[in-house]
């Protein structure tokens, strides 16, 4: 299995002193090299799922695996190292830093993992992308179909072996929807690399086999901070 | 990619802040550099160590003022020693050597000063145990001139180059002398007041009209001078009496070239004492101050004093204030990067969702601190030493201290672990914001 979550429990204090249940999942997992879609309602948690798997937030009780990794048992220096190295992230809004350009941003996506920074597969990865003439473009010299693309290379930098990606499609046209979910989902096979998509569209939920409702498996009533 | 090429990135990105908080740092350091170079350069010139005379002889009255215008040359004699001391001095069998000089006249192209003396001013040497490197050759004739490595170098003046003295300065009113001097020998550098000197021979100085002193002066000079021995006073006393009803006995229109002995006057005298007998200063000293109107003063002693007392004390306030300075600019960097935290936590977010532990992004942040601080160090000390290139002439002509472009002084380089050390302290109170940024509120 890529990724496993069992018993997962989380919630956050409200700043009246009350507590807000957002996840209870049973059990949930995705086996290695699949394509799963989730859908839900806005705050119904997604994110905050995503953030749990990726170990950038702790659940309050229960377990993530990914690869076989605890990663809630991980310090955080440790599960920092394990996101870079295995987890890959394509954010809403690309999350591209102004000041570096396309190859840089790729370049920063692998400054962080033991392998260290390779500028040829940065390269490769670029070309891959279709942006072999754009390495020195910064993210305000690119359009915004050009930015994610960008994004989808710096998240494969460290031959992840699951990506998550929070409704990457969501703030480019239909044009540009369409190339990047191709990108993101041919990339994912041709690397066996497990995905996790968010989404809000049934257009791209329908080009799935595995399509998940947050709400089918998640039942938050009760959780306690 | 390591945490400088990615806090320097950052940097790029907000250029004109980061430039003129990194120039605020240039400023403070700029005036540092520009405090310790003048300041080693002005204790170097004031300690010099490498004189090769024990004493220096001149008039009663300020041991300071003494030195600093027979040694320094930058301050008017104090007042005269009768000319036939010098052969008092070279009579008594502890000194060694005793050379006269004679000052007052500048250069009329520059305004160098002039120092009427003999030849035996070089035999001393530059330093003890060091000798004069001369181009050309030596003084022989009355209106020969050696000048100093600067004065060639600033008048452009060669071999065979003529010049004139003004009387006094072109500042006090001075007239232009009608004797045109010749240059025979340029001095290599010495780092000393010497490379600011033209020396001509003491023979010329008194042929130059109005040099020699009045009849009242002289009389009043030698009974001053003389006052503690009365057979001498006699002496000397008769002989300008002679002198005077010779010249009294010319025709009116007689125009007389010879300066006598009895007619001349001394600025001070430098005195070699005998090598194995350290007391000798020491007595010499203590008689001058009993008997003779005269004082003998330890060239290295006043300067010292002047250093310690005084522009040690104002170099020490200088960098008080260079250092506030600094303060002030870290201060700056404090808040520039402080106020870019805030547009920045997106950024720092993004990085720490790609992998970064919070140790690196507080370590990007330091080094932006840190980046800002040593640009501006170095921005800065580059500018104390153009600051200095600038002002180094300036300075030279109204202080008369010879201050090099150049110079360097390696307490400068206390600048930059002292930035370093600055940097880190504003720096890690945004860097410790960055360290404990909430990832998932702010991606």
């Amino acid at each position: 299995m890529s990724l496993v979550l069992e018993n997962v429990k989380k919630s956050y204090r409200e700043p009246g002193g009350g507590v807000l249940p957002v996840l209870n999942i049973e059990r949930f997992e995705i086996p290695k090299g699949e394509q799963v879609v989730l859908v839900g309602s806005s705050g119904g948690g997604k994110t905050t799922l995503l953030n749990i798997i990726s170990g950038i937030t702790l659940p309050n009780t229960g377990s993530v695996q990914v690869d076989g990794n605890e990663i809630t048992k991980m310090a955080e220096v440790v599960r920092d190292r394990f996101r870079a190295e295995r987890i890959g992230f394509v954010f809403q809004t690309f999350n591209l830093l102004p000041a570096f350009s396309a190859l840089e941003n790729v370049l920063l996506g692998m400054s962080f993992s033991t392998n260290g920074v390779n500028r040829k597969k940065a390269k490769d990865l670029l070309d891959r992308v279709g942006l072999s003439g754009r390495l020195n473009h910064k993210p305000t010299q690119m359009s915004v179909g050009e930015q994610q693309r960008v994004a989808v290379a710096r998240s494969m930098a460290n031959s992840p072996s699951l990506l998550l990606a929070d409704e990457p499609t969501a703030n480019v046209d239909t044009s540009n929807q369409d190339t990047i979910l191709d990108l993101i989902r041919t990339t994912c096979s041709e690397s066996q690399v497990s995905l996790l998509m968010v989404t809000h569209s049934p257009d791209v939920a329908s080009q799935f086999d595995r399509v998940e409702q947050l709400a089918d498996f998640n039942k938050p009533e009760g959780v306690t901070a | 990619m390591n945490l400088f090429s990615i806090a320097w990135k950052s940097l790029k990105q907000r250029a004109l802040p980061s430039m003129l908080t990194s120039f605020n740092v240039a400023l403070g350091v700029m005036l540092m550099v520009a405090v310790l170079v003048c300041a080693g350069v002005v204790n170097r010139a004031f300690t010099q160590s490498s004189i090769p005379y024990n004493l220096v002889i001149g008039p009663r009255g300020s041991e300071l003022q003494l030195v600093l215008s027979s040694v320094y040359r930058i301050d008017k004699a104090i007042a005269k020693l009768p000319y036939n001391f010098l052969a008092e001095l070279k009579a008594d069998k502890r000194i060694t050597r005793a050379v006269p000089l004679v000052f007052g006249d500048t250069t009329e192209e520059g305004g160098f000063p002039v120092v009427g003396t003999t030849e035996e001013y070089f035999d001393m040497g530059a330093g003890p145990g060091e000798e004069y490197k001369l181009k050309g050759k030596k003084m022989k004739g009355d209106f020969d001139a050696i000048i100093g490595h600067t004065v060639a170098l600033q008048n452009g003046w060669k071999l065979g180059h003529q010049f004139r003295l003004v009387h006094g300065s072109e500042d006090t009113g001075g007239h232009v002398h009608d004797e045109t001097f010749l240059v025979v020998g340029i001095l290599a550098p010495t780092q000393t007041a010497n490379d600011k000197t033209v020396f001509i021979d003491i023979d010329g100085f008194f042929s130059i009209e109005g040099h020699d002193v009045k009849f009242d002066e002289v009389r009043t000079q030698l009974t001053q001078f003389w006052g503690s021995d009365p057979e001498k006073m006699a002496l000397e006393l008769g002989k300008l009496d002679a002198l005077q009803e010779e010249r009294a006995a010319l025709p009116p229109d007689a125009h007389v070239h010879d300066t006598p002995d009895i007619l001349k006057s001394l600025a001070a005298v430098l005195v070699q004492t005998r090598e194995k007998s350290p007391f000798d200063p020491i007595n010499i000293t203590a008689e001058m101050r009993n008997g003779y109107q005269a004082q003998a003063v330890n060239p290295l002693l006043p300067m010292k004093k002047l250093n310690d007392d005084v522009i040690g004390w104002v170099k020490d306030v200088l960098i008080i204030m260079s250092v506030l300075i600094l303060i002030v600019s870290g201060v700056s960097i404090f808040v520039s990067i402080y106020n870019s935290m805030s547009d920045r936590r997106r950024e720092i977010s993004i990085m720490r969702a790609l992998g970064a532990p919070r140790s690196s992004v507080f370590g990007i942040i330091l080094a932006e601190s840190v980046l800002l601080c040593l640009i501006g160090g170095v921005l800065g000390w580059l500018l104390g030493h153009g600051l200095v290139f600038v002002a180094a002439p300036i300075i030279t002509k109204q202080t008369g201290l010879l201050l090099d472009p150049w110079a360097f002084e390696w307490t400068e380089l206390i600048v930059f672990p002292f930035l370093f050390v600055l940097a880190v302290i504003v720096g890690f109170l945004p860097a410790l914001t960055a360290y404990r940024t909430d990832v998932a509120k702010n991606l």
